[in-house]
């Protein structure tokens, strides 16, 4: 841990300095998280997730590999293939609620992860790009995570795969064309399994590609922080090792502890059991809903009272969220100097929860205006308030630097 | 950085160092292991690992071939002639030496696996028409090895005699393998 790197450039002398020579890795890795790498001295635990989101996919990856050595993607032995794995496999149940439960947790730090950015203002100059790709991988995300949850070909998968692939008729025209191209039959079956099973395992690698230019994109301005002011010099910063990553593990360690939680003592509490009976393509069960973390969407699908309506306010939800860079027409990054800003973000957080809530309850009652207005207040928080606020809200005054506020902070 | 720890401090840094190191290390050595045992032999297919075989259709001087484990298992029903001539070999001039008798459990009944000691291809002599090599047994066509008729190697780059599986006779026509 200590001694063989400098604090700049990388070794010189013997093994390592041949390879350095040849292959200049160590000072590659050195200046991307070593001690050559600067970070913002301020930044705080909301700064952990993007680390935990890269373990999350890499536990993914290693689960999904070794489940893939089992699986059928079969519609006649997709479902008894699962169950096999669950009975039969040596530590089968463990590698397949490891995989489950961890794309929610994945979907869990990378939700974090998406509102530290939006209440820190980390999507504005110039990190517009950088979050662009964020929002890419997210969607890349829920992509992901839809076909994986058709493969194990129980009741929910099959009505998900069925719904969702039916989405594409809402689109004039050439929709029925589309969804038949999808499904490469007359309905949900055999063919769409197989495809879905062979973009499931393409997908990771493919985020995994996206979250390097991620980083690539992150360290050409360096990490936000809570202040939302620049780093002007070396008073502002911190090395990132030992400093960062220190508090990177520390955070690693409470996520493995809550992951551990759910996997050992509440595997199925975030999964619907109907989704253990066996699909069922001349039955649909009485109440379907999606994972927890696509409920928001879910809600705004079924707001709008028409098909195509639904299916464009859903995509717009996400596409939308492109334009915040552009959207937020404050100077200021952080809403911790912005007075109206930051309640607005704690009313939009609610709103986010409200919506959650709608999407997992039947369509009916109160949930309907409920689930609209909710929706409606989504799009007005973009597309209204986050111009307009940025234009009428007075920050407050920022401080002169990041090293003066940390000073003055450590003296109170 | 406030310069280097001195003393104590030092000392107590390397110790946490190492601690944390050494729990690290255990920790992902034990996570490992699921993803390592996965690939061993399922429950199911440790459940398949036994067979039952009838033998009263397979008359003196035949052989017949059974799966078992996916492997093949040879299955002999030898002539007073093959009896004889497996007993009476000098076992300490045997590459693996075995006697004719701890390889059976009724004398005229020959049951083994049918992969070669070698690397693992499939010996011919099952059927009549088959070579059987010098020793009136088996004669593998990859690299030639040959095998007695007690099936144990008698010439050729395969270092051990045929193996002789667990099994037991049920009654006198039927066997259990596995
Ligand atoms: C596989 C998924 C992802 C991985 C592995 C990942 C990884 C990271 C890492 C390691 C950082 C630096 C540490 C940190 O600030 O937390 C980071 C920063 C960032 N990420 Fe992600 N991220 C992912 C998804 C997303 C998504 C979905 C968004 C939002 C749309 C996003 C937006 C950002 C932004 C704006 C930053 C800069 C933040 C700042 O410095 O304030 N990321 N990402
Ligand atoms: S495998 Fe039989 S002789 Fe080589």
């Amino acid at each position: 841990m200590s001694g063989s790197t400098q604090p700049s450039g990388g070794p010189t002398k013997g093994v390592l300095g041949w390879i350095e020579f040849r292959l200049p890795i160590f000072s590659f890795l050195n200046s991307s998280v070593g001690y050559a790498y600067p970070a913002p001295k301020n930044l705080s635990y909301w700064w952990n997730f993007g680390s935990l989101a890269g373990v999350a996919l890499v536990i993914q990856i290693l689960t999904g590999i070794v489940l893939a050595m089992h699986y059928i993607p079969t519609a006649a032995e997709a479902f008894g293939s699962v169950e096999r794995i669950m009975r039969d496999v040596n530590y089968g149940w463990l590698l397949r609620y490891m995989h489950a439960n961890g794309a929610s947790m994945f979907f869990a730090v990378v939700y974090l992860h998406i509102f530290r950015g939006l209440y820190y203002g980390s999507y504005k100059y110039p990190r517009e790009l950088l979050w662009w790709i964020g929002l890419v991988i997210f969607i890349l995300m829920i992509a992901t995570a839809f076909m994986g949850y058709v493969l194990p070909w129980g009741q929910m998968s099959f009505w998900a795969a069925t719904v969702i692939t039916n989405l594409f008729s809402a689109i004039p025209l050439v929709g029925t064309a589309i969804v038949t191209w999808f499904w490469g039959d007359f309905s949900v079956g055999d063919a769409l399994l197989r495809r879905l099973f062979s973009l499931h395992y393409l997908l990771p690698f493919v985020i995994a590609a996206m979250a390097i230019i991620h980083l690539w994109a992150l360290h050409q301005h360096k990490s936000n922080n809570p202040l939302g002011i620049d780093m002007k010099g070396p008073q502002d910063q911190l090395s990132f090792h030992p400093y960062y990553t220190a508090k990177d593990l520390f955070g690693l360690g409470i996520y493995l502890i809550i992951f551990a939680a759910l996997v050992f003592y509440v595997p199925n509490s975030l999964s619907e059991p109907v989704n253990y009976v066996p699909a069922n393509p001349l039955q649909t069960p009485p109440h379907i809903v999606p994972e927890w973390y696509l409920l928001p969407f879910y809600a705004i699908l079924r707001a709008v009272p028409d098909k195509l309506g639904g299916v464009i306010a859903m995509a717009g939800a996400l596409v939308v969220l492109f334009a915040v860079p552009w959207l937020d027409t404050s100077k200021v990054r952080s809403a911790r100097f912005r007075p109206i800003f930051k309640w607005l973000f704690w009313v939009f957080v609610v709103d986010a929860i409200v919506l959650g809530i709608v999407g997992a309850h039947p369509p009916g009652g109160a949930y309907v205006p409920i689930g609209q207005i909710a929706t409606a207040y989504y799009f007005l928080h973009f597309l209204v308030l986050m111009p307009v606020i940025g234009k009428l809200e007075s920050p407050l005054p920022l401080p002169d630097s990041i090293a003066t506020a940390v000073l003055a902070k450590g003296k109170r | 950085m406030a310069g280097e720890p001195s003393g104590a401090d030092k000392n107590r840094r390397d110790f946490l160092y190492i601690a944390t190191g050494a729990m690290a290390t255990a920790g992902t050595a034990v996570a490992l292991w699921p993803f390592i045992h996965q690939m061993n032999p399922a429950a199911d297919v440790l459940a398949l690992a036994s067979i039952e075989v009838d033998l009263s259709g397979v008359p003196v001087g035949q052989a017949i071939t059974v799966r078992w484990r996916g492997k093949p298992v040879f299955i002999r029903h030898r002539t007073p002639d093959e009896i004889a001539e497996a007993q009476k070999v000098d076992v300490g001039t045997l590459r693996d030496p075995q006697a004719d008798s701890a390889r059976v459990q009724k004398p005229e009944w020959l049951v083994m696996v049918g992969v070669c000691t070698h690397l693992g291809c499939i010996p011919l002599g099952q059927k009549d028409t088959d070579p059987h090599g010098e020793f009136d047994g088996w004669f593998c066509p990859c690299h030639g090895s040959q095998y007695d008729s007690s099936g144990r190697i008698r010439k050729g780059p395969a270092p051990q005699n045929l193996e002789v599986p667990q099994y037991a006779f049920i009654d006198a026509n039927r066997i259990r393998i596995g």
